[in-house]
Order: C-alpha cells, then sequence, then structure tokens
C-alpha cells in the first residue's frame, strides 16, 4: 500500500471565529438562550435581594432605627441573625443548583451538534471554548438583570420595612463600622452576583461540554435530545 | 498495483452495556479502491453504521487496525485525527446532521472555517457547492426552512467543502422518498465519476445496487461475501424481470 501525503495536525482556530460562532448561535437560539439565562436570572434575583436585605437591615439598625417586624428576632453578636445566614446559604445554594442544572440541560441537548462539528474537524478545545464563551455571555447577561431584579425587591421590601429612612441611610458602598466586621454594601452584592452568576453558568456549562467533546463523535452524535 | 484508500485489519468493535458484551463487528477484512463507489449492504443491525464510523474516525475499534491511505489511525493524534475528518473525509450521515442555528451556506463554510480558509474563498466555496447540488436559490436558508432532500443536499455540499478524497455516507437515502432518494445517489455518483471521490455507503436501499462498483453483503458483524459491478448487473436484471 503506498503512503500519500502524510496527515497534517490541526489548527487552532483564531479567538474571533469563535466568538462569531458562538455568538451567531446565541442569536439564533435565542428563545432558548432566554429560558437558559432566566434560570440564571432567577437564582441570583433570589441571592441578590436576600443578601441586599440583609445588607439593608443591618444599616438602618446601625442607624438606630428599627424594623417594625423584625425587632424580636435573636441576632448575633455582629448583628447578623442566624436566620439571615440560613436565608443567605439557602439563596446560594438555591442559585448553584438551579444555574448548574440549567446549563447541564442546555448543553446536554446539544451533544449531537459537538459531535456533529468534531466530524467537520473541530478540536475538543474549540468546542469547549465556544461553550465558555456562550455560558459566560449567558452568565453575565443574566446575572446582571437578576441582581438589578434582586436589588429592587429588597429596596421594596425595606420601603414597607423602614419607610423612606431608606434612602437616607441606604447602603450603597462598602463601609467598615467600628466592630471590625465587614459591610460590603449593595454596589459589590451586586458585582458579586454578577461574578458569581457567570462563573456558575461557564462551570455549569463547560464542565458537560467538555465531556461531551472527549467523548468519540459517533457516541455524542447518538444521543437523542 | 490497485491504490488501496481503506484498508480493515480484523476491526472488532464490542459494544459494552452493563455485564453484557456486543460483538457489534467481528472481524471485518475489507480494501477499497480509490475512485470506488462501496456499498455497505445489510440488514438493520448488521453493523454497517458501525463499521463506517470505524472507517470514518468517529469512533476506536476494540481490536484490529483501520487503514486510510496506508496511514494506521490508531497512532494519530488527536490533532491530526481532527484534520483528518476536516481534509480527508466527507461524511454524509441518514439525519443529515446539520447545525440548526447555521444556514445552508453556514453549514457548508463550518468545515472551511475549521480548515482555516479566508472569509472570502470559503463563502465563495460555499456558494459553488451549494450551486453544484442544485440549492443556490436556497443558500441562507436554515435547515428547518427546507425539505429532507434539500437539508441531503446541504449536507452533501458540506461533505465536499474541503475537497475529500472520500464520502462516507450512512444510509443517506433512508429518510426520503423514493424519486428524492434517487437524485441523491444520483448526485453523489456524478460526485464519484466527475471527481474521482472515493464513496463508501451504507445502505440497504436497492436503488443503490446500479451504481455502485462493489457491494460488500455484511450480516452479524461479518462480512458475508463481496460482489462485483458485473454479478450486480445479473442480479438487478433478475430483480427487474421478476416484476416486483
Ligand atoms: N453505541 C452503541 N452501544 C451499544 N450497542 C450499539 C451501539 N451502536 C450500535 N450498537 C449495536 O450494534 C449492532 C450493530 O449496529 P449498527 O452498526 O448501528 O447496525 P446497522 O447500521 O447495520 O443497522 C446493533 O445490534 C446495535 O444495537
Ligand atoms: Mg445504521
Amino acid at each position: 500500500m503506498q503512503q500519500r501525503t502524510p496527515i497534517e495536525e490541526q489548527i487552532d482556530l483564531p479567538f474571533v471565529e469563535s466568538l462569531r460562532i458562538s455568538f451567531q448561535s446565541l442569536k439564533i437560539r435565542f428563545g432558548r438562550s432566554i429560558i437558559t439565562t432566566a434560570g440564571i436570572t432567577l437564582g441570583i434575583a433570589f441571592l441578590v435581594s436576600v443578601w441586599t436585605n440583609n445588607e439593608i437591615g443591618l444599616a438602618l439598625q446601625e442607624s438606630g432605627r428599627q424594623s417594625t417586624i423584625n425587632t424580636f428576632e435573636e441576632t448575633t453578636e455582629k448583628g447578623i441573625s442566624t436566620k439571615d445566614i440560613w436565608l443567605i446559604v439557602m439563596s446560594l445554594i438555591v442559585c448553584v443548583v438551579g444555574i448548574a442544572n440549567s446549563m447541564l440541560m442546555a448543553v446536554t441537548e446539544r451533544f449531537r451538534e459537538i459531535g456533529t462539528m468534531k466530524c467537520l474537524g473541530a478540536l475538543d478545545g474549540f468546542v469547549v471554548r465556544l461553550f465558555l464563551l456562550e455560558s459566560g455571555f449567558q452568565g453575565f447577561s443574566g446575572a446582571l438583570i437578576g441582581a438589578l431584579i434582586g436589588t429592587l425587591g429588597a429596596v421594596l421590601l425595606g420601603l414597607k420595612d423602614y419607610g423612606l429612612d431608606l434612602f437616607f441611610y441606604f447602603p450603597l458602598f462598602p463601609v467598615q463600622p467600628e466592630d471590625g466586621t465587614m459591610r460590603l454594601g449593595v454596589i459589590v452584592v451586586i458585582l458579586l452576583g454578577c461574578v458569581l452568576g457567570m462563573i456558575l453558568a461557564v462551570i455549569g456549562s463547560a464542565f458537560p461540554a467538555w465531556r461531551a467533546a472527549k467523548l468519540p463523535p459517533a457516541e455524542a452524535m447518538r444521543t437523542e435530545v | 498495483m490497485a491504490d488501496i484508500v481503506v484498508k480493515t485489519e480484523d476491526v472488532v468493535k464490542e459494544y459494552r452495556m452493563g455485564s453484557n458484551i456486543l460483538r457489534a463487528l467481528d472481524g471485518i477484512n475489507i480494501e477499497i479502491e480509490r475512485g470506488e463507489y462501496i456499498s455497505l449492504m445489510g440488514p438493520s443491525g448488521s453493523g454497517k453504521s458501525t463499521l463506517f464510523n470505524m472507517i470514518g474516525a468517529l469512533d476506536r475499534p476494540t481490536e484490529g487496525q483501520v487503514y486510510i491511505d496506508g496511514q494506521n489511525m490508531s497512532q494519530l493524534s488527536q490533532r491530526q485525527i481532527a484534520a483528518f475528518r476536516c481534509h480527508r473525509v466527507g461524511y454524509i450521515f441518514q439525519s443529515y446532521n446539520l447545525l440548526h442555528v447555521r444556514s445552508a451556506h453556514g453549514n457548508v463554510t463550518l468545515p472551511m472555517i475549521f480548515a482555516g480558509i479566508p472569509d472570502r474563498q470559503r463563502n465563495e466555496k460555499a456558494e459553488q457547492l451549494l450551486d453544484l447540488v442544485g440549492l443556490g436559490d436556497r443558500m441562507y436558508h436554515l435547515p428547518d426552512e427546507l425539505s429532507g432532500g434539500q437539508r441531503q443536499r446541504v449536507a452533501i455540499a458540506r461533505a465536499l467543502a474541503n475537497d475529500p478524497s472520500i464520502i462516507l455516507a450512512d444510509e443517506p437515502t433512508a429518510n426520503l422518498d423514493t424519486i428524492t432518494g434517487r437524485e441523491i445517489i444520483d448526485l453523489i455518483k456524478r460526485l464519484n465519476t466527475d471527481q474521482g471521490v472515493t464513496v463508501i455507503s451504507a445502505t440497504h436501499d436497492l436503488k443503490m445496487l446500479d451504481v455502485s462498483d462493489r457491494i460488500v453483503d455484511i450480516r452479524d458483524g461479518l462480512v458475508e461475501r463481496i460482489r462485483n459491478r458485473d454479478e450486480i448487473d445479473i442480479e438487478v436484471g433478475e430483480v427487474g424481470s421478476e416484476g416486483h
């Protein structure tokens, strides 16, 4: 058997190509993207509302105001009630599970697409990069919207509890009160929410995408929705 | 000496499902010459798609070797395998496997993007290929907006994008009606005769018989027999005279 031209090595694609392909994909499956993004938005909205609500409560407690309904709660030394800690932890869990789940579903229904791209010459790393880009963008935009909704919710709740005093003492920026604790302030909470949403979305999507990209294309393409 | 493009050596493929092991290929030895039109025939479940996957480097055999252009496929790196899929083979599937987020044109350009072909060049080539398969007026439609036959034409154009030396087709007509199936077969045959592309097609479509140079009958993961063109002609004649 004669030896033909040896088989070359596949090239890496320029970043802009990945960017173009992933944005086109987001655009065309807009409806589906919105649903996945909504999962992220909800998770982050919940987390940020609980967290911001807590910041507001602390700031107003310090100012000497009392919530009309929160007065009877037992508080820890630092002024955060165990119930609030519990709520924040719960909302974090809801957020992590919710986002991971919606990303996982979004990737699983695209196994066939992953297999097909590999048939056409895509490297595993390229497939993962596409999903990193798509999910990073979805994660950030979904989380930003969620953080704003969450803040709005917390502000409305605060208005109900403290009235217009809320705006007077509104904890927008980080402060360090004398007891040595740290108050993040609403802006930082929003930023953290966005970053967290993005990281969760990226991990939740890149991990299954990486697993699918490692499969032989024949197997990836066998998976039915 | 014949120019052998594809050679399989005792190829075995086992699928493990729980504690069961299913031997889908049980030692396949075939040699395919450059420019041939080969049909892999056999009943459903006989192992055609599995063999298709082995030849196309879409899966690894459990045992045995596959040589393409004299190159042992098991010795290739990941990058070489990707380049092989990109440049050497064009795949056509029963269910088309188009990316539904990309237009017909976008599907055809994708393998050229992976090959690093510049923007303008690949756009032109995609237009040419879509013209060739008769979809010049549907280039920017999404797959969902096309009929089955049209989708398969897009898949064929996409398979040709990087001028492969082998076209692998897995039951390309199975989802199509008789007339559309005939058109698709004729199109693939035309590529075979005009451009000298080697065609390897799994099928149980009898319409494929009379365009094939050789037919490999597969049964239970084994090559049952290999028939040549002249033997086929006689049988096609017989089938015709029986008048169904
Ligand atoms: N990924 C897989 N896992 C388990 N069994 C499989 C897999 N792929 C194919 N098989 C089995 O291998 C045999 C051959 O399948 P296949 O090659 O698809 O046949 P054909 O294409 O001729 O219909 C069948 O019994 C099928 O069920
Ligand atoms: Mg099959």
